[in-house]
């Protein structure tokens, strides 16, 4: 039976700030299994990365805070851990892989040095162990000649390299979930294909669980087993992939995919979706997707919709589903 | 296709940077390194068509459109506006040309000048080419241009920091049109946006161009947007063309290695589609001192011996269709 390793249950996160309150992440509840997949999908803004920090305890705070909701990591609740306790479970249990390499390297240490870091500190490795560990893993995550690259520093490698290294070091201490937050964004299509390669592969051969960030749906497409789309702070449509993609239930969803020029597209007009994002400073009242969708409602100005199953393991939150269940 | 209807034509077309070295180097004697952002390319726009220029980070789109503007000197090579040599033109007749082509840039939050106001943005471009001289007029025809773009009266005394991406993006588009340009070069200019708000803007590009008849030079690393917007493609790699012809054609059937290799890795939002995968070993070649011979050298599945010797040259396949290979 497949086993739960992280569940997300409500979780809010706000920001106070000087000009007011911005619920950044409202209500998101989502799991997800041992050796699956999970893609979050949106536009900027959305919440994806907010909820990702979140997952990892990496909200500051001042300005920002979790007032209701639970993180559940292997059936315990992440929200209530110590500093201590998380420094545990950080890079050890859960890695992560941020959108920029270049940003998320230390440009002043060698690639060597700030992997056998983690290494040394969370599994106390000798230097000498910790230098093998980083030979083996550059290997691992494709890094052609890895020990004359040990000593580079991360300038001197192209953005698909550092992508790779930064997978490494997510991967160091074998981490039985990873989250990547927008992974191949900064690469070039060439580039993404071999990282998204590799990601995948070493997910499956490692048997881990994958949180998958991107705005690409695309990318979620051929990556993902489950799939949540996330607009304005809430998800909006979560289900199967292949479900998703070929029977998209929310109007948000839809026209999403109506936007992508396609291929082998002969559409000469895409049908966008009209308006841009809800100031998230000051939202609007009921669904917050209403003032730009085609189908908006009485209804749909007054109350917040919520996820509900519309088909086995294909959930939606739009009003438009209502009378089916009611 | 006479020579009438061609709007541009460059032939031979380069620009090499040379890079100097530090101080160091010098002192130990080491060769200065040529870095070859575009070398020898050939393309032509016929007037009313939209010519996709695609290719990776670092292959010398973005040199092109700047070479093609004059906003940069070329090394080597010709650029012809309806006949006439645009190298060659003086400072005043450059001026003028500048009405002609314009150009939309990536990124709107540093295209637009954050201390002007839209009225004067989109206004000072026909104040520089004297398409109109009183305020009323000026006022009026920025009003139009904003109602053209798909914005409100009540953004024309407004700041670029109050809108969007998209907005911004629309204002750009609209102070291009400000002077009626018969040629407008997008360097990347739906890369920055979000999907919902990219496909706005690529469907505006479409309405402009049947409504004023423009010509475009559309230049994306997006395969898909390329395959949108493009009457023809030309697709380059490290500073070369290797491929060119009708959109439809060269997207159902590549022809060159590397427009194969992209197009097999582009992930297709569709999961019932083959998974994206790269066809291509290694990583894309330098374009600083690059050997003779084939860029792609090294990398090519089909590789022969020819192919490090001698550079494959553009050759006609039919159909409109030219391909820079040794082994078709």
């Amino acid at each position: 039976m497949a086993e739960t390793v992280l569940a997300l249950d409500e979780l809010t996160v706000r920001f106070r700030l000087r000009r007011g309150d911005l619920t950044a992440v409202d209500g998101v509840s989502f799991s997800i299994e041992r050796g699956q997949t999970f893609g979050l999908v949106g536009e900027s803004g959305s919440g994806k990365s907010v909820t990702a920090k979140a997952i990892m305890r990496l909200i500051p705070d001042p300005p920002g805070e979790i007032p209701h909701g639970r993180v559940l990591f292997e059936g315990s609740n992440i929200l209530d851990k110590s500093d201590t306790e998380m420094r545990a479970l950080r890079g050890r249990r859960i890695g992560m892989v941020f959108q920029e390499p270049m940003s998320a390297l230390n440009p002043v240490f060698t690639v060597c040095d700030q992997i056998s870091d983690a290494l040394r500190t969370n599994l106390g490795l000798s230097k000498a162990e910790a230098r093998e560990r980083v030979i083996e893993l550059l290997s691992l995550v494709g890094i052609p000649s890895p020990q004359k690259r040990l000593d580079s520093y991360v300038h001197e490698f192209s953005g698909g390299m550092r992508q790779r290294v930064m997978l490494a070091m997510a991967l160091s201490c074998n981490p039985s979930f990873l989250i990547a937050d927008e992974p191949t964004t900064a690469l070039d299509v060439t580039i993404q294909a071999t990282i998204l390669e590799l990601i995948t592969g070493m997910i499956e051969r490692l048997g881990m669980s994958l949180l998958f960030i991107t705005h690409n749906l695309g990318v979620v497409a051929h990556a993902c087993d489950r799939v949540g789309v996330m607009y304005a702070s809430h998800i909006v449509e979560l289900g199967d992939t292949r479900e998703i993609f070929a029977n998209p239930q929310h109007p948000y969803t839809v026209g999403l995919l109506n936007s992508i020029p396609r291929l082998d597209g002969q559409a000469k007009y895409l049908t966008p979706i009209a308006g841009s994002v809800c100031n998230m400073m000051d939202p609007p009242s009921g669904c917050k997707f209403h003032p730009r969708c085609s189908h908006a409602m009485d209804i749909c100005r007054r109350e917040i919709p919520r996820l509900k199953e519309i088909a086995p393991g294909h959930l939606a939150a739009c009003h438009l589903h209502d009378r089916g269940t009611a | 296709m006479t020579a009438a209807d061609t709007l541009l034509r460059v032939k031979g077309l380069t620009k090499h940077f040379t890079l100097h070295g530090d101080i160091y180097s010098k002192l130990a004697g080491e060769k200065t390194q040529v870095l070859k952002a575009v070398d020898g390319i050939d393309f032509h726009i016929q007037r009313g068509e939209t010519l996709g220029l695609v290719g990776e980070s670092g292959c010398g789109k973005s040199t092109t459109a700047r070479l093609v503007t004059r906003l940069i000197e070329p090394t080597a090579g010709e650029v012809t506006l309806k006949g006439e040599d645009l190298l060659a033109f003086s400072r005043r007749r450059l001026k003028e040309a500048r009405k002609e082509i314009q150009i939309v840039f990536q990124d709107p939050y540093s295209s637009l000048n954050p201390r002007k106001t839209i009225m004067h943005i989109l206004s000072r471009p026909m104040e520089i080419h004297g398409l109109a001289h009183s305020w009323t007029e000026k006022r009026e025809k920025v009003l139009e241009l904003l109602r053209r773009v798909g914005l409100g009266i009540e953004h024309i005394d407004r700041y670029p920091h109050e809108f969007s991406g998209g907005q911004r993006q629309r204002i750009a588009i609209a102070r291009a049109l400000s002077v009626d340009p018969e040629l407008v070069i997008g360097d990347e200019p739906v890369s920055a946006l979000d999907v919902s708000i990219q496909a706005q803007i690529l469907n505006l590009f479409r309405e402009l161009q049947k409504e004023f008849g423009l010509t475009y030079l559309f230049i994306a690393h997006d395969l898909s947007v390329i395959r949108h917007i493009s009457d023809r493609v030309a697709v380059m790699y490290v500073g070369k063309i290797v491929e060119t012809g009708p959109a439809a054609a060269l997207f159902d059937k590549p022809l060159h290695p590397y427009t194969k290799a992209l197009l097999a890795a582009v992930p297709e939002a569709d999961p019932t589609k083959p998974a994206p995968r790269l066809t291509l070993q290694g990583e894309v070649s330098t374009p600083i001192d690059p050997p003779p011979g084939c860029r792609l050298c090294g990398r090519c599945p089909r590789e022969s011996a020819v192919c490090a010797e001698i550079a494959p040259p553009l050759v006609d396949v039919g159909d409109g269709r030219q391909v820079a290979c040794h082994n078709l």
